[in-house]
């Protein structure tokens, strides 16, 4: 299935784009599409530690991902 | 009646707009938390700020602040305005006015807001030095 994916901060810097489509099977969890992130984009460790984000929400791990769900890297925020 | 004022705009923020959406006679005290840009950070010049956000979701998490100050605290009213693009030294990056009738309460939940706000919210800051640029929190 197929899941949008958004970077922002460092993370898109790291990636070199900010927005893309991956392709996850299916019943995926947040988990397994971090390990996906990982193998893909291995500079994505030089970074303290991200959150994801699922249709404008923080997600936990365990979260099952649906087809054209909408899945943000959010990098240490800094706002304020 | 509408308790709280959310706004995340490229504009220059409005101090006055805040204080307004806040203020009623029920009240006896407002208090306000303005973030402003430092000309300086670990002794290193900054020379300007980039505020790059995730807009629907700091959106929604700032109106999440906003909903749970006014159940964890006896306020009036909270207004959270924040702005995006680049800021030059001394510009303002956030404000928060909270009213409420009794002081202590205003004081507090302006503090739990801004706290929460730099947890939660996702807005990253880029500092910009005369030798390069570098996004805040992003490394140990």
């Amino acid at each position: 299935m197929k899941i949008q994916t958004l970077f922002f901060g460092i993370t898109s810097d790291l990636v070199a784009t900010n927005n893309l489509e991956l392709s996850v099977s299916e019943n995926s969890s947040v988990n397994d599409f971090k390990i996906l992130l990982k193998e893909k984009y291995p500079q994505l460790k030089n970074i303290n530690s991200y959150a994801i984000a699922v249709n404008e929400t923080y997600a936990e791990d365990n979260l099952v991902l649906k087809n054209n769900d909408v899945v943000a890297v959010i990098p240490p925020v800094s706002g304020g | 009646m509408k308790r709280t004022s959310i706004k995340i705009t490229p504009k220059k923020l409005n101090l006055q707009e805040c204080y307004n959406f806040v203020e009623d006679d029920s009240c006896g005290g407002i208090s306000a938390f303005i973030g402003t840009v430092r000309n300086n950070t670990q002794e290193k010049e900054v020379k300007q700020l980039d505020f790059s956000t995730y807009k629907p979701m700091a959106i929604k998490e700032m109106q999440k602040i906003a909903d749970l100050a006014l159940e964890k605290f006896p306020i009036h009213k909270i207004a959270i305005h924040h702005a995006e693009g680049m800021l030059q030294i001394a510009e303002i990056p956030v404000i928060i006015t909270v009213s409420s009738k009794h002081r202590k309460a205003a004081f507090k939940a302006c503090e739990f807001a801004i706290d929460t706000l730099k947890e939660t919210v996702p807005i990253w800051k880029k500092e910009y030095f005369s030798d390069g640029e570098v996004w805040v929190n992003a490394h140990p």
